[in-house]
């Protein structure tokens, strides 16, 4: 059934057909007829943002905690180019969303007209796919075809440029019977020869360790359930990156904790050390791998990926699957059940004895004190005291973002949002946002540095006028903490323009949105106030002041090996000269 | 012999440079070139030669010939990159399929009087260009051939008064029955 509409309205209708509940917006100029279109409905409810950075970020955090796309409505011009950052970061993050952005009508496009910018140019690089719409017969078909393309194979954002001529103009729209591509058709099903190839390797494996990502929680809960079954079957170690963290319950005795430069001592050595390495769903990020040729030198690699250029980008791999988590750990959790495989009892308990030695080790320990905060601390008691909670947690990114994700435990997927790959400062907040918008009824906490917090802080306004109770907790050590440490590590202790000064009084600058303020500066008293912060249900500001000197131990320096990592001085690996771990080369790495 | 580029300080395998010529299917729609065009830049790809046309219109899918250059492993990195745009179909490696037909076609005007210009007419003759344009004083002349060739003509061809040059890039099939 087609009904005759303006181009405004179709991108409503498009987006209610599309199942949309919420979309993160801000209006201006070359978007004026669809927010009248909105105006004119209420199945689609528009959450006003104060930046369209955090637009994006807020529909990362709603399609990350939910599962489903992401939707931004921004204008032309600033609206456009203020979104890039959040596009850039969804990229690299492989998070689904479609932004609509206006633009100029068709005919001043190319004169430099006011608020005109070419968006479907400087998005390319930035977005999964990209589309302008100059004429009204394209839109209906583009705007599902987004939806499409957002969310099949790896999953990214698209932009739809829309210019302001075409949402006046008059067509017919009908709900496409599907809304695919006409040929796009990522691969899904893993090669069944290649898997069982792989279930065969796990089975003869000595040293065997999962190492999982991003592209299980993507591949939704079923997929998450599915590796579970997977690692219990098997009774391999596992650990993940840092997308991946939620997908295997950190609190399960298989679990090494995260790896990578801030990962564990055991996740890193059993990377190390393996004799085949099961890859599902992450990229062999440069944050993972440390230095690429003395990484895991003794592996056989299985690599399971839905991007087929993820593999053997930058390490090579024995055994590559180009499929979609779930469908591919479906059939090995099938297979290794099949064959009755069973994997060498005898090298694993070995292996385990090896793993544990290492665990031993507790590099995650570190040196309380009574009189001032330690960071690590503070999470550990906010994990302490919502464990029980239905708890969505985001991160902004430095220093606080490693703690959280060393010290906070999670159980399920979809429960952490953090920015990976671009590592964008200012994300968390309106992440935030936009995971309470999913999650009504669920404490959603921003784990905060007062460095990061202040790139997106106006959304805090936006959380008011929802009345989304956000709990903004922030590690405020003064310093832009891992800019601080890399200082201290490479630059001699010169610590330039990483301390923050004239920080605002968080406490009177959340009061004067309209929140609560909250300011802790003593251990003893850290567990009320966290308490008090969750028990109000309103937004928060939560200002812990703790240690300004502290580290983020462990480390593997840039430049070193997974065998190479440095531990906190409290253990007493590294002792007082940290300064002179990196070398001249490792210096010119990020 | 090219030391592979890694991220971390010291090279892990040294590996062969080779050429390739890649046939791109795509969809002709406004910005494909620049998404091709744009991935070899953005990832530090190199880009020897590239041809795009439109060649099959009621379907608006368009060829584009690239010729690249990298070790195996870049080579194979530059395929899934390019394959993984929604817009194109395939990416076909002509120089894996077998040897594959490759063929460029150049213009060129070359301006002299006397011993030059008859010099040039041979050497015209001599490689089979054809003449499109002749003054007094100037001949246009069209070769095709491989790349070897057309580099050749344009080598002798300075040496005769060669004042400018216009070259389509390398279009490439397949040997044998068989369609891309």
């Amino acid at each position: 059934m087609s009904e005759t509409m303006t181009g405004a309205e179709m991108v409503i209708r498009a987006l209610q057909d599309q199942g949309v509940e919420h979309i993160f917006g801000y209006p201006g100029g070359a978007v004026l007829p669809i927010y009248d279109a909105l105006f004119h409905q209420e199945k689609v409810r528009h959450v006003l943002v104060r930046h369209e950075q955090g637009a994006v970020h807020a529909a990362e955090g709603y399609a990350r905690s939910s599962g489903k796309p992401g939707v931004v409505l921004v204008t032309s011009g600033p609206g456009a180019t203020n979104a890039i950052t959040g596009l850039a970061d969804a990229m690299m993050d492989s998070i689904p969303l479609v932004c609509i952005t206006g633009q100029v009508p068709t005919h001043l496009i190319g004169s430099d007209a006011f608020q005109e910018c070419d968006t479907v140019g400087i998005t390319r690089h930035c977005t999964k796919h990209n589309y302008l719409v100059k004429s009204i017969e394209d839109l209906p078909r583009v705007l599902h075809e987004a939806f499409y393309v957002a969310q099949n194979g790896r999953p990214g954002p698209v932009v739809v440029d829309l210019p302001k001529d075409i949402q006046f103009k008059t067509g017919s729209y009908a709900r496409p019977l599907s809304n695919q591509h006409k040929t796009y058709r990522p691969t899904v099903k893993g090669d069944m020869e290649h898997i069982r190839a792989a279930i065969e390797l796990m089975a003869n494996a000595k040293r065997p360790v999962f190492y999982t990502g991003g592209g299980v929680v993507n591949s939704g809960p079923h997929a998450a359930t599915l590796l579970r079954e997977l690692v219990r079957l098997t009774g391999f170690p596992i650990t993940s990156t840092l997308m991946g963290l939620g997908a295997y319950p950190a609190s399960d005795t298989q679990w090494l904790g995260m790896l990578g430069m801030h990962g564990t001592y055991e996740a890193n050595l059993a990377m190390h050390e393996c004799d085949v390495m099961i890859n599902i769903g992450a990229r062999f990020d440069d944050r993972i791998t440390g230095r690429l040729d003395a990484f895991s030198p003794f592996s056989k690699r299985i690599h399971v990926d839905i991007d087929p250029s993820s593999i053997n980008k930058t390490v090579k791999v024995d055994i590559p699957i180009v499929g979609d988590c779930a469908h591919v750990l479906e059939d090995m959790v099938r297979l290794w059940r099949q064959g009755a495989h069973q994997a060498d009892k005898v090298a694993l308990k070995d292996w385990w004895g090896k793993i544990e030695g290492w665990r031993a080790r507790n590099c995650l320990g570190f040196r309380n004190s009574t009189e001032t905060i330690k960071p690590q601390h503070a999470i550990k008691r906010l994990y302490e005291l919502t464990k029980d909670r239905e708890t969505y947690v985001t991160t902004e990114v430095g220093q606080h973002q490693m703690w959280a994700a060393q010290y906070f435990k999670f159980e399920e997927p979809n429960r952490w949002m953090t920015s990976g790959g671009h590592g964008t400062m200012g994300y968390g907040l309106p992440a935030a946002v936009g995971a309470q918008l999913a999650h009504p009824d669920a404490l959603v906490i921003d784990i905060a540095g007062e460095a990061s917090i202040q790139m997106m802080l106006q959304e805090m306004s936006t959380a008011l006028q929802y009345n989304l109770p956000i709990k903004v907790f922030i590690l405020n050590n003064e310093y832009m903490g891992m800019v601080r440490q890399w200082q201290e590590l490479l630059h001699g202790g010169r610590y330039s323009h990483s301390y923050s000064e004239s920080l605002p009084d968080f406490v009177k600058l959340a009061e004067a949105y309209g929140g609560v303020g909250i300011r802790c500066d003593n251990p003893g008293d850290l567990d009320a106030k966290i308490l008090e912060m969750i028990n109000v249900n309103r937004p928060v500001i939560f200002d812990c002041l703790v240690d300004k000197t502290e580290n983020c131990f462990p480390m593997i320096p840039s430049g070193k090996a997974h065998n190479e990592m440095l531990l906190n001085d409290y253990l007493g690996e590294t002792g007082a000269d940290i300064g002179s771990v990196i070398d001249e080369k490792g210096k010119m790495l990020v | 012999m090219l030391q592979m580029k890694t991220h971390y300080p010291d090279a892990t395998r040294v590996e062969p440079i080779n050429r390739h010529t890649l046939a791109i299917i795509v969809d002709n729609e406004p910005g494909v070139l620049a998404r091709i065009a744009g991935l070899f830049s953005g990832r530090g790809y190199n880009i020897e030669s590239l041809t795009v046309t439109e060649t099959e219109h009621e379907a608006h899918i368009s060829r584009i010939t690239v010729v690249t250059t990298g070790t195996d492993s870049i080579i194979q990195q530059i395929k899934s990159q390019l394959e993984r745009l929604v817009p194109v179909h395939r990416v076909v490696d002509l120089t894996l399929t077998g040897e594959a037909v490759e063929r460029e076609l150049c213009l060129v005007k070359v301006v002299g009087k006397g011993d030059h210009r008859v010099e040039a007419m041979r050497l015209a003759s001599a490689f089979g260009a054809r003449t499109l344009d002749a003054t007094l004083t100037s001949f246009v002349y069209e070769l095709t051939g491989t790349t070897d060739e057309v580099e050749r003509f344009i080598k002798l061809m300075t040496a005769v008064g060669l004042v400018e040059v216009s070259r389509t890039g390398v279009a490439a099939m397949a040997r044998g029955a068989e369609g891309v």
